[in-house]
């Protein structure tokens, strides 16, 4: 099945069917009205997968996915135009220029054993955006994790989209592990570091390139020198007003300084209650686990009791709706389960340190992470912070924010990814950047040819220094060759 | 640490930590230790010279003319001249160059990972082996031996050093290699750039003038013969030409040839006795060795090969589907030069695609209808010195690009970094949001940037 899939894809691609930008500003289109018309089945699944509330649903999903396609649409008339580059003394005359063309027929898969990141739409649709934007034909698997959704995705796109150029093959394990063997011009995984290995191994037997969106654990500095209530809000929301910390740049933990931790711990615990009010199993805004082999995995990682007595708030669980409630934990041994690997979930564990300056040291001991944050007014530890936290993206004084602005390349590094997207690195993604030279039949340098003289290389040594007269000469075919 | 040659029977981990340390000490970040750095490899090439070219000739019989045009002359890439605050070094990179461009493949990529800040180990060619002593002897001379390492050994010692986690690796050679390197780095989650071969094709249009004509028979003659003897990744390999006009071609050709090699050091040798071997097996199928139409003759003592043009040899010969990398000239003919198009679509994506035409139309369908790392008019090879444009290949050609500011961005990491103020809140980003409408009425605002129903929202004027 998937080798008829690559094939069918190939077939379109070679046909040209996704050459024209027309056929791509329509599919695009399509894909609007497709969440336009259907917002309200998409919130459902998502629902009906996590349950989560319409209003991130929104939020997060339906409006980035439509201004993913909005921006693209508009930006994909320059986009496409060829880029006109100087083009240099040594091959003068001449023109130079950059040609983005489609890859040919890729794959986009989004999470597969491991939960979809913030926005599981978004991260879905956005890449297949920058894929069709770009002029490719593409598969699309989604996560079989979040069932209703994916349904929804193999019923809808075949009514809105080119069927013959853009598929979706729902299925686990065994349904993408056969899409793997097949050739592809690129692959674009979102998951797990496990995982993204096996991608990137099958890859490399078709010498197919590869994007990775993964995880890592998204610290965030909180200095004492802040305005700790505002900056709470945006934490919080940020961490349990995402999938309830299932994304992959919710914030993992929090490190600040052992005098601030209290104040910063009472400010918490009173922003939780504002959202989610006294008992947050029961309001509607919290999203639940999105299935009990995640549920089993969060709860372990607080059985311990030297972490389950670092709780300082919540900590309440409901197995049958598989939720857990938003929950603070202080000074967590750092050998632990929960400090090691990344949680993916409601837990959120404070650090302490002596001085807040410590707290980068602190990151950079740890594997890159996706998203770094900092929240304080002090100029120079945001500088500090800037230039020495490799990260994929970072953000002052705010969290997630950089996921919606299309401006800005969204990746990881190191452990956390590699390549970027959104907006037009989307775009880029899947696009080969073909260099053209265009030279006429003048400017020949005799310098340039056998039998090898000392003069012609006096002239070439000239020319490559960008010196003028040696272009001269060389222009005007010195040396003579002597026949 | 001890020697390189200790690292190697350790397994080369202390060699990268030891790289990790010196790279998080921040010592490879400092802008002046980059500048200085550069500065130090523009020393080693005015410096060094003569000893290229000697290193060369001996690994390749190369005439320094041609070291100089191809090797020497690489530009390096400007170092930045502002500082830069979102491109960061990726960390500690490892670059293989390969042995027919032995000292720009490593140059060339060297100064674009310490332009940007990397630690680097460089492993040359085995093949090439005066050349990798060379530079084992002098790289750590000219620039900061802690930060800069170079290892030499053969395809075991790649193995090893691929074990390890690199933050990138750049490798430059064949697709059988570079699966095992992409498969290998699978492991570590490294990010690999891959620079591979491919048959670049040659389509030559029907030229009027006689001028032109010639300017293209040398342009081609210099891609084929005059760059190491056909053996680089962007050499041209085979040429398409209309079947009327290949006789005339031809016969240029052969007094080109004739007027440009007046001696046989004008040409580079052959790499080696395996790749010689290579090449003449090629021509061990009776089809191909009666398509030849020029030269042929092959002096195993001297490892060299005479410029051999062959005419329509059968398209599923050796020859016509693996990458030459030697003198040997196909020439395929096609009834109309349009024909080639159709000819190279099916085809593997080469590194370069070469057509010399004054046709307009043609040069569009040949940039449109076809896929390759670079696309070059009327003229081959000089698009790997022009630092404006990527170079790199696409499908089996490979992927990642470099030169100029690309080699910089190859080895960067481009962070997104957004500030924000504390001062500007809105409430309805935040939950609860039972009272759901006017929540997500106002946010529908805020996205499509309709500030004034936004205002009169919170004014409670609208909903």
């Amino acid at each position: 099945m998937a080798a008829e899939v690559a094939r069918e894809l190939r077939a379109s691609f070679a046909a040209g069917r996704t050459r024209p930008v027309e056929w791509r500003a329509a599919q695009l289109r399509a894909l609007v009205k497709m969440i336009e018309e259907k917002e309200g089945d998409i919130s459902a699944a998502l629902h009906a997968d996590l349950a989560k509330p319409h209003m991130e649903s929104y939020l997060h999903e339906i409006s980035l996915a439509k201004a993913s396609c909005t921006f693209a649409l508009k930006g994909m008339k320059s986009w496409t135009k060829p880029e006109k580059v100087p083009a240099a003394i040594t091959t003068f005359p001449s023109t130079a220029q950059i040609v983005s063309e489609p890859l040919g027929v890729v794959l986009v898969i989004s999470a597969w054993n491991y939960p979809f990141c913030k926005s599981m739409i978004h991260c879905s649709i956005d890449p297949v955006i920058g894929a069709i934007a770009a002029g490719n034909a593409v598969v699309l698997k989604p996560s079989e994790i979040a069932p209703a959704t994916s349904s929804l995705f193999a019923k809808l796109l075949p009514e809105y989209v080119d069927n013959s150029c853009i598929k979706v093959v729902e299925g686990g394990v065994e349904e993408t592990t056969a899409l793997l063997e097949q050739k592809w011009d690129k692959i674009f995984y979102t998951g797990s570091g496990t995982v993204a290995r096996v991608v990137m191994a099958a890859a490399a037997k078709h010498l197919t390139p590869v994007a990775l969106e993964l995880g890592g654990k998204c610290p965030v500095i909180v200095d004492s020198n802040v305005d700790l209530h505002v900056a709470i809000k945006r934490i919080a929301v940020g961490k349990w007003g995402c999938n309830n910390g299932q994304a992959c740049i919710a914030p993992d933990y929090i490190i600040t300084t052992k005098a601030f931790a209290p104040e910063l711990v009472d400010s918490l615990k009173r922003v939780i209650e504002r959202f989610y009010g006294e008992d947050p199993l029961q309001s509607a805004d919290l999203s639940r686990i999105v299935n009990s082999k995640h549920f089993n995995r969060l709860t372990s990682l607080v059985e311990d009791k030297k972490v389950a007595d670092k709780i300082v708030y919540g900590g309440q669980t409901d197995e049958k709706q598989l939720k857990i409630a938003p929950t603070v934990l202080l000074d967590v041994p750092l050998d632990t389960a929960l400090m090691t690997a990344e949680i993916f979930g409601p837990y959120l564990p404070i650090i302490t340190v002596e001085k807040i300056e410590e707290s980068i040291d602190f990151i950079n001991s740890k594997t890159k992470p996706l998203a770094a944050y900092l929240f304080t007014k002090n100029k120079k530890l945001q500088d500090d912070f800037v230039a020495n936290v490799p990260a994929g993206g970072m953000l002052v004084n705010d969290v997630a924010l950089h996921l919606a602005n299309p401006h800005l390349p969204f990746g990881g590094v190191g452990e956390s990814g590699m390549g970027s997207y959104h907006g037009k690195f989307s775009f880029d993604c899947f696009s080969h950047k073909k260099a053209v030279l265009i030279r006429g039949f003048g400017g020949e340098a005799t310098a340039r040819y056998p039998p090898y003289t000392t003069e012609k290389q006096k002239i070439l040594r000239g020319l490559i220094n960008g010196s003028f007269i040696a272009l001269i000469l060389a222009l005007l075919g010195f040396p003579r060759e002597k026949r | 640490m001890g020697s390189v040659a200790d690292e190697r029977a350790l397994g080369f981990g202390g060699l990268v930590s030891e790289l990790r340390e010196v790279f998080d000490s921040g010592r490879t970040k400092d802008m002046e230790w980059r500048q200085s750095q550069l500065r130090g490899l523009l020393r080693l090439l005015r410096e060094k010279e003569e000893e290229i070219f000697d290193v060369l000739r001996e690994d390749l019989g190369k005439h320094r003319g041609e070291s100089f045009r191809d090797e020497a002359a690489t530009p390096l890439v400007a170092f930045p001249a502002t500082a830069f605050v979102l491109p960061e070094p990726l960390g500690v990179v490892l670059i293989f160059s390969c042995w027919n461009l032995p000292i720009g493949l490593v140059l060339e990529p060297l100064s674009g990972a310490l332009a940007a800040g990397n630690a680097v180990v460089v492993k040359p060619s085995e093949l090439a082996p005066s050349t990798a002593a060379f530079l084992a002897a002098n790289l750590p001379k000219y620039l900061d031996s802690k930060a800069v390492k170079v290892v030499e050994g053969g395809p075991q010692v790649g193995e090893m050093l691929m074990e390890q986690r690199w933050d990138k690796v750049l490798y430059t050679g064949s697709g059988r290699v570079g699966r095992q390197i992409m498969a290998k780095a699978a492991k570590n989650l490294t990010p690999v750039a891959l620079e591979l071969g491919s048959k670049c094709p040659c389509i030559v249009d029907w030229l009027d003038s006689n001028r032109d004509s010639q300017v293209a028979v040398n342009r081609i003659i210099g891609a084929k013969w005059g760059t190491c003897a056909g053996q680089a990744c962007i050499a041209i390999d085979y040429l398409l030409v209309e079947e009327e006009f290949a006789p005339i071609l031809i016969e240029m050709l052969k007094s080109t040839l004739k007027r440009f090699f007046t001696k046989p050091e004008f040409m580079a040798r052959i790499l080696n006795k395996k790749h010689f071997q290579r090449l003449s097996d090629l021509l061990d199928d009776p089809k191909v060795a009666s398509s030849v139409v020029h030269g042929g003759y092959f002096d195993a003592k001297t490892l060299t090969v005479e410029p051999t043009i062959l005419l329509n040899p059968p398209l599923d010969s050796d020859i016509m589907n693996a990458e030459i990398f030697g003198p040997l000239l196909p020439i395929i003919t096609v009834k109309k030069v349009e024909d080639s198009i159709a000819f190279l679509k099916p085809r593997p994506k080469p590194l370069a695609i070469y057509a010399f035409t004054r046709n307009e139309k043609l040069k569009n369908r040949i940039i449109q209808e076809t896929s390759s790392g670079s696309v070059t008019f009327n003229d081959a090879i000089v698009q790997y010195g022009l630092d404006s444009i990527p170079f790199g290949g696409v499908g089996p050609s490979g992927f990642g690009q470099y030169h100029g500011k690309y080699s910089f961005e190859m080895f960067s990491h481009k962070k997104a970094v957004l500030k924000r103020s504390l001062l500007i809140e809105f409430m309805f980003r935040y939950p609860p949001w039972d009272d759901n409408d006017s929540k997500i009425g106002m946010l529908r605002h805020v996205f499509r940037f309709n500030y004034i129903s936004l205002f009169l929202a919170l004014l409670g004027l609208r909903r």
